[in-house]
């Protein structure tokens, strides 16, 4: 479904994403793990096409199409969306209605399922805005229903765990396992091993470079063993390469 | 002969209200306080139990009185309706408001100036909202597209002990023209104020907001929130103080100018005085073009940029 080739970007003279290629195969979760600062966020905009994220090389295909050049609004409508780590707040847009803007023509009756799936009561926010009168969690879980209204073919979840309190994460990942249950492969964007437990491969990020790719278990362990004690997060030595 | 044009006014004027989202119904019910005016012509005005409407023409509009009696509390919103149908005109409203201890009541104003090539409207009220009293105004603009207008709203407003004065403007229909608006108020203890104002400007709009709270008394509270978009060349001075007079004190003052236009120009002074040493008043002012993250969030759900501007506008508006 998605294929990443040889991607590069600079920023500022920098060298932030390294030849990184990977591929999100039809009905599969893929999981990007990584600690801090390795450039996942970065993939996340790379391929949704966020301004001021254009790479400098390589090639991101999406159904055999390079999709280099196509805005974020014409990647959506391709079937490509992004729930960000840090969702943008709006004034005066109320959560029934920033759930429908996903044009799937839901009814009240579907929104308020989107909402119960990421552990929301409707009838406690259905009518709020989607401003800054909501906590960072309840931002984050109203972003994940958002995509489940949406249905994207690929949904990009970047850090869909983060500020999300201990009760509720079963519930997120439950809703990330029915998003993909219901038909959207997921790219999924996290530096939690937890939540590696509900995909299906594990691409492992360092410096920019996915450094080795498979089962989540052993990757995980890797990532456990490795990464957490690694002074070299942005400047990993050859032999970390060597599972 | 006469008989036959106040008809005709008021159905015209009528019909206006009717499709700028006035509730026609509550214009012909007599169990609704409402009063409706044209130019300088009374055509309708309705009492209720507890609740005095007066009304004087002068030469070029109106002095009215709205008096809720003490501890009135009015069930269902008083309609207010003002003027102007043909292209050129000049309408002064000269407004006593007077909500007597522990009453109650809303009030929902139309402003309506459809076809508006050369016109004036001046408002000019004071509003006294004694003891433990409630007045919650509600005012919609609709001045047509030319942008012929000039309108120039004035107030000084005075708050009793606890009491609670709420006002929304909203000018987000049409073309602005030319707003001069002016609100201060006087707050005694532990009253509360809240002032909301929204407005559009486009083509070549100006807008002149001047809004002034002065806490006067121990435990006062205000909040002055404001959200103005432009767009085209329209311009925008947006003026907010809040004076802490009193001891526990505590006022805000919320601004936020989207500028979408390349000749549009927004300017924003937020003034906040404090003097009395247990007293807080705070402000926040953002002024620039649309925010790029909100634009693409709603990008990333398929919206196209100009629906994604479009929906950000009409959520700071709504």
């Amino acid at each position: 479904m998605l294929t990443v080739e040889n991607l590069q970007l600079r920023l500022n003279g920098k060298l932030v994403i390294d030849d990184l290629s990977l591929q999100v195969n039809n009905g599969e979760i893929l999981g990007v793990l990584g600690e801090n600062g390795t450039g996942k966020t970065t993939i996340a905009y790379l391929i949704m096409g966020v301004n001021g994220y254009k790479p400098t090389g390589g090639r991101v295909i999406f159904e055999g199409e390079d999709i280099a050049d196509l805005s974020v609004s014409q990647r959506a409508k391709k079937g490509i969306s992004l729930a960000w780590q840090e969702p943008a707040r709006i004034e005066g847009l109320r959560v029934r209605d920033y759930l429908k803007l996903s044009g799937n023509n839901f009814g009240v009756e579907q929104i308020k399922q989107c909402l119960l799936m990421v552990g929301m009561e409707p009838s406690q926010y259905l009518d709020r805005d989607v401003d800054n009168t909501l906590s960072g969690g309840e931002r984050k879980r109203i972003e994940l229903a958002s995509i489940l209204a949406m249905r994207p073919k690929l949904a990009i979840l970047d850090e869909p765990d983060s500020g999300i309190d201990i009760v509720s994460l079963p519930l997120i990942l439950n809703g990330i396992v029915e998003l993909n249950r219901q038909g959207s492969s997921v790219l999924l964007i996290t530096h939690n091993e937890k939540v590696m437990e509900i995909v299906h491969r594990v691409s492992l990020l360092c410096a920019g470079k996915i450094l080795i790719t498979g089962a989540p278990a052993e990757i995980s362990r890797w990532f456990k063993n490795n990464c957490r004690t690694c002074h070299h997060i942005n400047v990993p030595a050859d032999e970390d390469k060597q599972l | 002969m006469i008989n036959y044009l106040v008809e005709k006014e008021y159905q015209g004027l009528v019909d206006a209200y009717e499709k700028v989202g006035g509730d026609r119904s509550a214009l012909l019910n007599n169990d609704i306080a409402s009063l409706i005016v044209h130019e300088n012509k009374i055509l309708s005005a309705t009492e209720i139990e507890g609740v005095k409407l007066t009304g004087e023409s002068q030469e070029h509009g109106i002095m009215a009185g709205l008096l809720i009696e003490e501890g009135c509390k009015v069930s269902r919103p008083v309609h207010l309706c003002f003027g102007i149908l043909p292209q050129e005109g000049l309408q002064e409203i000269g407004l006593r408001v007077d909500v007597r201890k522990g009453a109650e009541v809303k009030v929902i104003a139309h402003c309506i100036f459809p076809n508006a090539v050369h016109i004036t409207h001046k408002m000019d009220a004071v509003i006294n909202i004694e003891d433990n009293a409630s007045f919650s105004y509600k005012e919609t603009h609709y001045h047509g597209e030319s942008g012929g207008i000039e309108v120039i709203p004035k107030a000084r407003v005075t708050l009793g002990e606890k009491a609670l004065y709420e006002n929304t403007f909203s000018l987000i229909e049409g073309c602005v023209g030319k707003l001069d608006f002016d609100f201060e108020i006087f707050s005694a203890a532990r009253s509360v104020a809240e002032m909301i104002l929204k407005v559009c400007g486009k083509k070549d709009d100006v807008i002149k907001i001047a809004e002034r709270v002065n806490l006067n008394g121990d435990g006062a509270r205000s909040l002055i929130k404001t959200r103005v978009v432009l767009r085209d060349r329209a311009r925008a001075e947006i003026i907010g103080e809040t004076y802490g007079n009193a001891p526990y004190a505590r006022g805000h003052v919320d601004c936020i100018e989207l500028v979408n236009g390349e000749e549009a120009i927004a300017r924003a002074i937020p003034i906040v005085s404090v003097t009395n040493d247990k007293a807080k008043v705070t402000h926040e002012a953002a002024i620039g073009s649309i925010d790029r993250r909100q634009v693409e969030t709603l990008m990333a759900r398929g919206l196209d940029e100009n629906e994604a501007v479009d929906v950000i506008v009409r959520g700071i508006l709504r």
